[in-house]
């Protein structure tokens, strides 16, 4: 019942159309570096590259777990909060002179449950992630409230902040764009490799029916909101060191550009594919748009216009132009028309009778 | 069909009792609340609370409506804050008078609601994406009209904040426009084709299809009504706050998603009431004054938030799953 329109695609048809979506972002990314050149000479110097790209790594990290939970038909929204809530703890654990190593193992491992309860409620539970996610965007933010309040905690030590904040000896690569490169080729093998992946593609295309399959689909969506908020917790500990500032309102509004980058990746949102190497192009893609609209003097505050469009063009223009085509074959083989009259997004959300008795 | 309609009644039975567990609740924390701070039971306290949570009320309305479609609208607190500032500074410039700044703040909601119901209805795209991106770009342009300029409350014109401040027979005037609105909105849901239609879509939209409702014209009004009382909402803020910049309402769209979920609005659509919303906007206001006073701090009240939408949607889940069980033993399957 849930994924009629999606699964009536053959195989075929979609990995052609996501190498013309990437096709399409690096002709995109190729306007935007022309675009960005022409605004200032500084654009396509390497040390300009480098500040573009640090800026959006934290985003980018969170993008990585997000990207195999839409694939697998859910969200987290939750992932910005989840980081807030590591910077805060961090913060937290260092004023009460708790050794950085152990700190740190500690705020991961709070992630990692925060990513838990999201697991549990909503594969066990059976719960939409959209409203779980937006419950704990708002738990996650307020813990982190409660455990910091309102001051900044920026005292840390040198060793630790060199690794947000610098560089691998010898280049301008940010030691976080390592971190994400490395998260990147790991996920991306997990995904495109293993059979991890293709349960995950399995239950994106048809929960049910991979779970009819053999598919433990519980079991792998808890999983992925664990990795999400160990990851997310990992993206605040990278931005509390980047900043040298720890804060309970750190990550605030970061979900948005997450969620855009995995979109705008080719990510399809109802589910059942997309890819790593998409969503990298995306990333490098949002950098080089947000570093070219500074260079034009357009404040951080209106660069959220772009943003919010660029979300809902990455979803409209495939969806329409799916239909289109779909209409255009219509026409020409003479077939009737797809049983797809409700508006997809409503097919999504997790019915209880699809729960095992 | 006859087993779906038993169980709308007893989903809508089960969403009266949440009413009635909404208000015993209320008065229980009301009593312990005022054990330990007697200030809290007092008429100018009471008016104050109901007053603030009328605002996030008239939005919760409109929010509410949306989720028995089963959508959601994460914009609606961009669209509060855009209303609230364009309205102000419509006033302070004297562009407008007073009543039609606040039409206009009424018809630019609408008009933003009708953006995002073109995005999800015929364009098809999901709520959360749709109005995920509308909430950055409606509070973009927000940021770009406003820049730092603040309107402040001296630039209003004389007694245009009056009526969050006066009463009809001692009725706070906002507290009797959420009451109204309940009232006409309950009837429109209960006794009119549109509301049977948007209980239908969101209880089963593949049902409602096959029975020939137009589905895409109800989620796309719900949005449109929903982007309307978030406008009012806005004019609303405006009355309440005097001063407004480019960052009103910023995060208001927890509270109010909470408000619509703790009031028994079902979140996987189809059941629920206005009357639910607009108790669980009064429900999360109390809390919201009750804190200060028994000595915990503001910092808890997100948390709060959090934990009540988590603990009402797994409560409407429970019953759900038990009212499916109950339903597959009776038929016998």
């Amino acid at each position: 019942m849930t994924a009629v329109t999606t699964s009536a695609t053959p195989r075929f048809g979609w990995t052609r159309s996501l190498a013309r979506w990437e096709t399409l972002l690096v002709v995109a990314l190729l306007g935007l570096i022309v675009l960005g050149n022409a605004l200032s000479p500084f654009f396509l110097t390497a040390g300009n590259f480098a500040n573009l790209i640090a800026a959006l790594m934290e985003v980018a990290i969170m993008a990585l777990p997000m990207t195999l939970i839409v694939i697998a038909g859910e969200i987290d929204l939750s992932v910005e909060s989840a980081a807030g809530l590591a910077s805060a703890l961090l913060g937290f654990l260092w004023m009460s002179h708790v050794p950085l190593p152990i700190a740190i193992l500690i705020v991961l491992a709070v992630g990692a449950l925060g990513g838990l309860l999201n697991g549990l409620l909503i594969a066990r539970g059976g719960l939409p992630s959209l409203v779980v996610t937006l419950g704990t965007l708002a738990l996650f933010r307020g813990l982190a409230l409660i455990v910091l309040g309102p001051i900044g905690v920026s005292d840390f030590p040198e060793a630790f902040t060199a690794v947000g904040f610098g560089h691998v000896p010898g280049t301008v690569i940010p030691w976080p764009f390592v971190i994400f490169l490395v998260l990147a080729v790991v996920l991306a093998v997990v995904l495109h490799r293993t059979w991890i992946g293709r349960h995950i593609y399995a239950i994106g295309k048809n929960s049910g029916a991979a779970r009819y399959s053999g598919v433990r689909v519980a079991r792998v969506k808890v999983g992925l909101f664990m990795l999400s908020g160990l990851i997310a917790a990992l993206a605040g500990i990278i931005l509390t060191s980047r900043l040298s500032s720890a804060r309970a309102d750190a990550a605030q509004g970061m979900t948005l550009t997450v969620v855009t980058v995995v979109l705008l990746g080719g990510v399809n949102i109802f589910g059942g594919s997309g890819s790593i190497p998409g969503v990298v192009l995306a990333v490098i893609a949002v950098a080089v748009m947000q570093n070219a609209l500074r260079l034009a003097s357009v404040t951080v505050e209106v660069q959220s216009i772009a943003l919010g469009l660029l979300l809902i063009l990455s979803v409209v223009i495939p969806t329409s132009a799916h239909r289109a085509k779909s209409a255009i074959e219509r026409v020409r083989g003479g077939r009737p028309p797809p049983p797809d009259s409700v508006p997809r997004g409503e097919q999504r959300i997790p019915s209880v009778e699809e729960e095992p008795s | 069909m006859t087993a779906a309609t038993r169980s709308g009644q007893r989903l809508g039975a089960i969403a009266r009792q949440r009413e009635l567990g909404l208000l015993v609740i209320l008065v229980v924390l009301g009593a312990a609340v005022t054990l330990r701070a007697p200030q809290f039971l007092t008429i100018a306290n009471l008016s104050q609370v109901s007053v603030l949570a009328s605002v996030t009320a008239v939005a919760a309305l409109g929010e509410a409506l949306v989720i028995l479609t089963r959508n959601v609208d994460l914009s609606v607190e961009a669209t509060i804050g855009i209303v609230a500032y364009v309205v102000a500074v419509s006033l302070e410039s004297h562009t407008f008078s007073a009543p039609v700044a606040i039409l206009f703040g009424i018809g630019l909601g609408l008009l933003l609601g009708i953006v995002n119901g073109v995005l999800v209805a015929f364009l098809r795209v999901p709520s959360i994406v749709a109005t995920l991106g509308t909430l950055s770009v409606f509070r973009g342009i927000d940021y770009f009209i406003a820049g730092s300029h603040q309107v402040p409350l001296a630039g209003l014109p004389e007694g245009f904040t009056d009526p969050a401040r006066s009463d009809v027979f001692g009725v706070p005037v906002f507290v009797l426009v959420t009451v109204i609105l309940v009232a006409i909105g309950t009837v429109i849901l209960r006794s009119t084709r549109f509301g049977r239609q948007v209980y239908a879509v969101g209880s089963n939209p593949e049902a409602a299809a096959i029975l020939g409702i137009p589905s895409r014209r109800v989620v796309f009004t719900a949005f449109a009504a929903c982007g309307a009382l978030a406008g009012l909402a806005g004019v609303m803020w405006v009355m309440e706050f005097g001063t407004i910049n480019g960052t009103a309402a910023t995060g208001a769209v927890l509270a109010i998603v909470a408000a619509a979920v703790v009031g028994g609005v079902n979140i996987f659509g189809g059941s629920g009431t206005l009357a639910g919303a607009a108790l669980g906007a009064l429900f999360l206001g109390f809390v919201a004054n009750a804190l200060p006073l028994i000595g915990l701090s503001q910092f808890y009240l997100q948390a709060i938030y959090g934990a009540v939408i988590l603990a009402a949607v797994a409560a409407d889940a429970l019953i759900l799953r038990r009212l499916q069980r109950s339903r597959t033993r009776r038929s016998g399957r």
